[in-house]
């Protein structure tokens, strides 16, 4: 026997509307093992949580059904509210009479009908519920940041700042990111370099942090608060404890035709190298791809030169196995190879590049030491045409978003040459404007308004080649007339796209990507920097492509989380996971090869009454989210989901075919 | 329905866009006015509405600018549009589906000297099968009542045989005269 | 069946202005050992006109030919581009529209397999009979004759309807050019619109459309410019006095049919081929003498891509020779 107390919920108008709760509530009234039923306005409420305590200890309640909106909304609300009231959170459950009945349904007679219904089966289920207690998981209070950009710093920083230690990986040989690629930065137009070197100094000297670079994180196992993971960190041929950073070696280095990556592929770099100046660690990498002693085993010139020693050929990769409480994602974006745009040359044009290749051309670190010199013959270039959306804002050959720091760079580019430049002629085309931010719109109408830019409504058809110039074929849509312009320079705003191994590491990290590729947060406006696999977070443009601003208050935010959940002694999990009747388990294991999230184990298992030993499964209840796969794939139905038993299922499912 | 009030006033036709969309078996709903096409157009500059502005017009239903433009007469098919239209619109099948429809409201008055000679082609196919070329040109002076343009021009090409004397009427000519029928 | 047997669809064109595309096309296919068949009892594919004025006929009049072809069995060869942009089209609307497809088998009596495919004879000769065996057949080549490679609109666009070359940067008429032993000249007109149909009744348009062309091949250093489509051809032809007025300058560019091109590099006498049909004549082209025999007969690389294409050709050339 059970005492089941029944709340319906008028949810204002949302239920009463169709469904007439005091019918329902009366049918509940009468239902078996039902000791009390009422409504109420808002049950969510205050005033509508305290009439389910009152009603819990007047009538002795022990079981509670609350049928209102969807559990994804209030299940914890409910659950909060009968733990208060004294019983176990878990013999609290809700039927949805709003989602799946008097939002969906107008006949008010047949909804009544179906609420009392779905009521029925609530109570069914619910005098099958069982005491459940969560259970305690330790935690590890290490944080993992993968990526060195300015989200990942500003993670590594703030998770550092709070007492934890953090270990920053990073796939290239110094940390900084886009962010160290540019030139200056809108609407201030300080210099990127300048503001971002002393947090790349601050996070490299926190003693908090520890900073893996030329480094890659191989695979990740655990679960909340126990992770581990495999960081490969790459031989660098260069002791770190040795190289005091004096450059010798790599102003000496006779392969000095490598295309640079940091300069995105203009200009060129030695065989060892650091990617810029400013780099943290300040300790070149030998690219054994293209270095000649690797090559051909002749060479060996840096090693000569190094006064400190620091040279090592023999140098192996380092595998490194760590272990975390929580993962932070800062890998960031790359940008669009424009060679697929047939119409603006297929990349074979040299005075038609990129928006991130104009940053490296302008400044005074890059290829030209920041005089703006067109790639075909060096030349200063006398007009400047610039296309937005290249790749953005494309379905057929791009993506279909809007890449959002495009307007903004543009403007910013144009601002550029003009203040060095001023007799330059600059058009910019454009579809419309996105200048979102503080003192975007203002920084935008100032390339217009101060520095004489024109903007020209209307997309780029396309660009060829005229004697030493490019024609532009374009449109000015306010005008509806069409217009072509000789440009010395092309440069086009191309689309901040996924790194093309995002999805790979979201595999590794058991994590969503959408259809970009991008990481898939937890919830687009509520949860954006967590994801849906608890203890990885999200920070930066990796998520979706991000301003500085917005890449740098998202690596605090993640890092907050982070913090928050270090700071409990131990986390709590849900006690709604599968467990194994090992008695009846026969070891077939198939529940293992359908989960999902690889949360089942082998072990043995003695049975005590025959002594038999014999291999079962075993539920890693940190990893299993509940799913119940591996129910269904249970031929002896020996694994069952606690709050979901089979009992309760086929008792809903009962009273849903009775009359 | 649209509320949409324009001065001077025009007559707003709330199915056009539909109508044309479906004529035209495209989604030109997803049209962002990016221009691109406009900009690549060959024939643009002489056309009174670019061709992104002819889709504008079908979008807000301005049914009698759109089927009074002289650019769906001068559109050359020449495809540019619909391959660069980054959202997959196909204009050049806008453009003939925008061409049957004026012809539907106003005949073969519709067109001008564009749609005379689409009707002088598409008369010698009916009547033999195949463009016979000679009997095309004729059946176009008539129709635009123009003697004498390219009239030096012809002379010469009469001259260098290009042009087969005879028309060959096809056996099969009932087949394709059946296939205008419907 | 021998391999190189195809059906032969002409076109309206072919029969009259087009008459030395015919004729080269032929002369060139018997020299290459391709066998062409004529569909009996063609009809006119409706170019322009029939999709602009009624989309049934506009699928309809290629059906009918499409029917013919299914009955012959074989691949078709289409010269004309806009023939073959409108057998495409029906093509690609019998494949993937079941109502267009099950209607046109019931009015043309047919039941479509798709055994016949339609293609344009630059990609049988290019890509089917491949510039290998082409190569070895052309022994008279056009050296010191510096050519342009137009392909238009319908030849390459849209390419999902069309497309056997690429719509921005195609490269197949410059591969013939090559192995005809002519020096390519790099060129941005490639597929600019030459005005088509627009070209009788507003001549001003096509005028300024055509003058844009001429412009850029006259800029290009181009001897002759090398088609694939009779109303291209016709159209670059007939509207060069008017460019030449409306840009005050004297073009005098010819314009050649790329089987005349093949021809006269396999050693065929220009009658044959129709160049005495020419408004505007190819002299300076025909008074080169063609070599002897076996001399640089494997001149010209397949085309590189890259703007220093002509470097990489020469140094091709110098490493054969």
């Amino acid at each position: 026997m059970a005492r089941i107390g029944v709340f319906v919920c008028h949810c204002g108008t949302n239920i009463a509307k169709t469904v007439d709760v005091d019918r329902v509530a009366a049918a509940a009234a009468r239902m078996p093992n039902v000791a009390y039923a009422t409504t109420y306005l808002y049950m969510c409420s205050d005033p509508g949580q305290n009439i389910i305590k009152e009603a819990v200890k007047e009538h002795s309640l022990d079981r509670i059904v609350v049928a209102a909106c969807s559990p994804s909304l209030h299940e914890k609300t409910f659950q909060k509210c009968a733990e208060a009231a004294g019983l176990n959170p878990y013999f609290s459950e809700m039927a949805n009479i709003r989602e799946q009945c008097s939002w969906v349904h107008s006949d008010r007679e047949e909804a009544t009908a179906k609420a009392i219904k779905l009521v029925q089966m609530a109570v069914a289920r619910a005098y099958y519920d069982q005491e459940l207690y969560q259970s305690q998981i330790p935690v590890h209070r290490r944080a993992l940041v993968i990526g060195g950009g300015v989200a990942g710093i500003q993670a590594a920083l703030d998770v550092a700042a709070s007492g934890y230690e953090v270990v920053l990986v990073e796939r290239t040989p110094s940390i900084g990111g886009r962010m160290a690629q540019f030139d200056k930065t809108f609407p201030t137009l300080d210099c990127a370099a300048c503001i971002l070197t002393p947090k790349m100094v601050e996070v490299a000297s926190d003693p908090n942090v520890k900073i893996v670079t030329y480094a890659e994180v191989e695979s990740v196992s655990g679960f909340l608060g126990n992770f581990e993971a495999v960081i490969r960190r790459r031989a660098r041929s260069v002791r770190m404890d040795a190289c005091n950073g004096c450059g010798v070696c790599y102003q000496k280095c006779p392969s000095k035709k490598i295309p640079s990556e940091f300069n995105a592929g203009l200009g060129t770099r030695t065989a060892i190298y650091v990617p810029f100046p400013q780099a943290v660690p300040n300790v070149p990498v030998i690219d054994r791809e293209n270095c000649r002693y690797f090559l051909t085993g002749k060479c060996r010139i840096c090693e000569k030169v190094c006064s400190a020693q620091a040279i090592d050929f023999d140098q192996q990769d380092e595998i490194l196995k760590e272990q975390f409480g929580a993962i932070i994602v800062a890998t960031g974006i790359d940008v669009l190879d424009h060679s697929i745009y047939g119409e603006y040359g297929y990349g074979r044009y040299p005075d038609v590049i990129s928006g991130l290749q104009l940053e490296r051309l302008i400044n005074a670190g890059g290829p030209t030491q920041g005089i703006l010199k067109r790639p075909s013959d060096g030349k200063e270039p006398e007009s400047v045409v610039f296309i937005q959306c290249v790749g953005s804002r494309d379905d057929s050959k791009g993506f279909p978003y809007c890449s959002k720091v495009c307007c903004m760079y543009t403007a910013k580019h144009t601002i550029l040459l003009k203040e060095k430049h001023p007799e330059t002629e600059i058009y910019s085309f454009y579809i419309d404007i996105r200048s979102t931010g503080k003192g975007y719109e203002e920084f935008v109408r100032r390339a217009q308004e101060e520095f004489g830019v024109h903007y020209l409504r209307g997309r780029v058809s396309r660009v060829y080649p005229r004697g030493d110039k490019m024609v532009v074929m374009g449109v000015d849509s306010l005008l509806g007339q069409q217009v072509e312009v000789e440009a010395d320079l092309v440069v086009l705003a191309t689309a901040a796209q996924a790194r093309s191994d995002a999805k790979e590491l979201a595999r590794k990290l058991n994590v969503a990507t959408d259809r970009y590729n991008f990481f898939t947060e937890a919830h687009p406006k509520l949860r954006p920097v967590e994801t849906l696999t608890a203890g990885v977070f999200l920070a930066g443009a990796c998520q979706f492509p991000k301003d500085i601003p917005d890449s740098v208050a998202s690596g605090s935010a993640a890092a907050a989380k982070v913090a928050s959940m270090f700071s409990k002694p131990f986390l709590l999990s849900e006690p709604t996971v599968a467990e194994v009747l090992p008695l009846t388990c026969v070891g077939c294991l198939n529940c293992q090869s359908v989960c999902p999230f690889n949360a089942i184990d082998e072990v043995a298992f003695v049975n005590p009454l025959t002594r038999e030993e014999k291999k079962v499964a075993k539920v890693n209840e940190g990893l299993c989210n509940g799913c119940g796969t591996c129910v269904a794939a249970c031929y002896s139905s020996s694994i069952q989901l606690r709050g979901f038993t089979d009992e309760q299922i086929f008792r809903q499912i009962e009273t849903a075919l009775a009359p | 329905m649209l509320r949409l009030v324009t001065r001077p006033a025009l007559v707003i036709q709330p199915d056009f866009a539909t109508e044309i969309a479906a004529a035209a078996k495209t989604p030109l709903e997803r049209c962002i006015q990016c221009a691109k096409c406009s900009a690549g157009c060959p024939v643009g500059f002489a056309m009174d509405y670019l061709p992104n502005q002819i889709i504008h017009l079908v979008h807000l239903g301005l049914e009698d600018c759109a089927l009074g433009s002289n650019s769906i007469w001068l559109c050359a098919t020449c495809e540019t549009c619909t391959t660069r239209c980054p959202m997959e619109v196909d204009l050049a099948a806008v453009m003939d589906a925008l061409r049957q429809k004026a012809r539907q409201k106003a005949g073969s008055r519709a067109g001008g000297k564009v749609g005379a000679f689409h009707d002088a082609f598409l008369a010698s196919v009916k009547r033999f099968g195949r463009a016979h070329e000679l009997s095309l040109v004729g059946e176009l002076k008539l129709r635009t009542r123009d003697f004498f343009t390219d009239l030096g021009l012809g002379l010469k090409m009469f001259l260098k045989g290009k042009f087969g004397l005879l028309p060959q009427r096809i056996r099969g000519v009932k087949q394709v005269r059946g296939t205008f029928r419907h | 069946m021998a391999e190189n047997t195809y059906s032969y669809y002409p076109g309206c064109s072919l029969h009259g202005t087009g008459k030395a595309y015919d004729l080269s096309a032929r002369a060139v296919c018997r020299h290459l050992g391709i066998e062409l068949r004529e569909l009996q009892d063609w009809n006119c594919c409706g170019a322009t006109s029939a999709h602009a004025l009624d989309s049934w006929a506009a699928i309809a009049l290629p059906g009918r030919n499409a029917a013919i072809a299914e009955r012959a069995g074989l691949d078709v060869a289409v010269p004309c581009a806009a023939c073959y942009s409108r057998q495409k089209t029906c093509e690609k609307a019998l494949q993937e529209d079941q109502q267009a497809r099950e209607r046109l088998e019931k009015e043309m009596s047919f039941s479509y397999t798709g055994r016949a495919r339609f293609k344009h004879l630059l990609e049988i000769i290019v890509k089917d009979y491949g510039l290998e065996r082409l190569r070895e057949k052309l022994t008279a080549p056009l050296t010191g004759v510096r050519a342009v490679g137009y392909y238009g609109c319908l030849l390459v666009r849209p390419p999902d309807v069309v497309g056997f070359d690429d719509p921005e940067d195609p490269r197949t008429l410059d591969d013939v050019i090559l192995a005809s032993g002519a020096e390519l000249a790099n060129w941005y007109a490639k597929t600019d619109c030459c005005g088509g149909s627009l070209a009788l009744v507003r001549p001003d348009v096509c005028g300024q459309m055509v003058a844009r062309i001429l412009q850029q091949a006259k800029e290009a250093g181009a001897d002759c410019i090398v088609v694939a489509c009779p109303l291209c051809h016709s159209n670059l032809e007939t509207r060069q006095p008017m460019a030449s007025k409306l840009l005050r300058t004297d073009f005098e560019i010819p314009v050649l049919y790329f089987t005349e091109m093949l021809g006269l590099a396999m050693g065929l006498p220009p009658k044959r081929l129709g160049l005495n049909t020419h408004l505007i004549s190819p002299r300076k082209i025909l008074r080169r003498k063609p070599q002897a025999v076996g001399a640089a007969a494997t001149v010209g690389g397949p085309a590189q891509r890259g703007p220093e294409r002509q470097e990489e050709v020469a140094g091709e050339e110098e490493a054969d020779g």
